[in-house]
């Protein structure tokens, strides 16, 4: 064998290797299951492709945990997880999930709605591929993800994503990016396909509310907020009103732009007679000038310059030294989600929805959202979902 | 399979017969053997549907 040949060989050998343990965490990572313990609440768990094409069998085949209460009332639709970079959205889903019984009305509660990007992750940006939560029994672990969904599931990207039906011009990216791609339709894209199986989901189960969580950087003017269309307004001010006034939280609302396409709190209103809202928590983690982007930023928010940025009047939401812990995000989303049912069920009280053992916003600072996480190994096995 | 998507696997396919043409007849340059096969790899993981 001559040197050519065998330099060759060894080249090859050497970066498939290198290439295979690159890959070996990407893959763990993309196959690591997050346990869900249904709790009492949670009546029956279906699939998001039981209301739209071409899912079945695909990673993005998202679980609905459906939460019946005894009486009937009105429906509400909860999301986390559209953008698996946002996780509080996810956590407050999973103590909604684990703990919460609904006594009037009906939750459909998807914790992982985007379910490829909470398996993707932005190398990039150095995002860690796990964090952990603290309990009493131990930790639990969970996927950090990215906001869109891995190409490994919609490939190519265009050049420039034209939204359907408005044919607005959007990036490239947004193609992949569940919070663009509302409406959805039946054969196009694969997150537009996510989206319209949902819409059909609302469509179908004449849902009255959805509510779609999500976390925004401090830098950026839309967070701490409630984003909602015109129709859903009024509940929206007073949901944010009422939460300042009795838990002492900022919560503003935020219009949702008229001519700003593809966004759930503009199209949900818009293709179906749910009520859509959008919840945006702070999250210094999504901040470009930060310091690195470490699993302990995700979960205190602690970020010297932010500090800085903060005492130059540079942030739209108040940030000192102790940050803006995970608690407090998750805190918010979980007071926010049920001061809006509280007000819709007001106003519609034969459509009302009423539930018990979700935890508002000063009871989850207080005791840490790791103290409503059960233990899966010493729970029914026919209980635990992996998502 | 949309015909966008099969145009784009081609084209990926091509890329990478030509890289690995460059790279079988490359005789000297190490520098340019490493780099044929790092550009190769994630058109190939492309090809093969590698997940």
């Amino acid at each position: 064998m001559n040197k050519e040949r065998i330099i060759k060989i060894v080249l090859i050998a050497v970066i498939g290797m290198i290439a295979a343990l690159g890959a070996i965490p990407l893959y763990r990572h993309r196959h690591f299951p997050m346990p869900f313990v249904a709790g009492p609440g949670v009546t029956r768990v279906v699939k998001l492709s039981n209301y739209g094409p071409g899912l079945k069998g695909k990673i993005v085949d998202a679980d609905i945990f459906v939460m019946e209460g005894k009486e009937p009332g009105g429906k509400a639709f909860l999301m986390a997880d559209t953008h698996a970079n946002e996780p509080a959205g996810l956590l407050a889903m999973m103590i909604l999930i684990e703990n919460a019984v609904v006594e009037k009305g009906t939750l459909y509660v998807v914790p992982t709605f985007n379910a490829s990007a909470s398996r993707n992750t932005k190398p990039g940006d150095g995002y860690p591929l796990y964090f952990d939560i603290p309990t009493d029994w131990g930790q639990v672990r969970f996927r950090m993800g990215n906001r869109d969904a891995s190409p490994l599931e919609q490939w190519p990207d265009p050049d420039v994503y034209i939204h359907y039906p408005d044919k607005q011009m959007l990036s490239y990216l947004d193609v992949r990016n569940t919070n663009r791609t509302w409406p959805g339709r039946p054969d196009g894209p694969l997150m537009e396909r996510v989206t319209y199986a949902a819409m059909e989901m609302m469509r179908q189960e004449k849902i009255d509310l959805a509510v779609d969580f999500h976390g925004a950087e401090t830098m950026f003017p839309v967070t701490n907020c409630i984003v909602a269309p015109q129709k859903s307004a009024k509940i929206a001010t007073m949901a944010s009103m009422t939460v300042k006034a009795m838990e002492g939280f900022d919560n503003h609302v935020e219009p949702s732009p008229g001519n700003f396409h593809g966004l759930s709190h503009r199209e949900i209103g818009d293709f179906s007679d749910t009520l859509p809202f959008l919840l945006e928590a702070p999250i210094p983690f999504l901040d470009q000038p930060t310091g690195p982007k470490t699993v302990k930023l995700l979960l205190d928010g602690e970020d010297p310059f932010l500090l800085s940025l903060s005492a130059a009047k540079k942030l739209f939401v108040p940030y000192d030294e102790t940050g803006w812990p995970m608690d407090k995000r998750i805190g918010q989303h979980a007071s926010v989600a049920l001061e809006i049912l509280k007000q819709f069920s007001k106003k519609n009280p034969e459509r009302a929805i009423k539930l018990s053992g979700f935890p508002r916003y000063a009871e989850i600072v207080r005791n840490g959202v790791g103290t409503y996480y059960h233990d899966p190994a010493k729970a029914d096995p026919k209980s635990v979902h992996y998502e | 399979m949309p015909v966008i998507t099969i145009l784009y696997y081609l084209i990926t396919a091509f890329i990478v017969a030509l890289l690995a043409w460059n790279f079988g007849r490359e005789k000297k340059s190490v520098n340019d053997m490493i780099l044929y096969l790092l550009v190769i790899v994630p058109l190939l993981l492309r090809i093969l549907r590698v997940k």
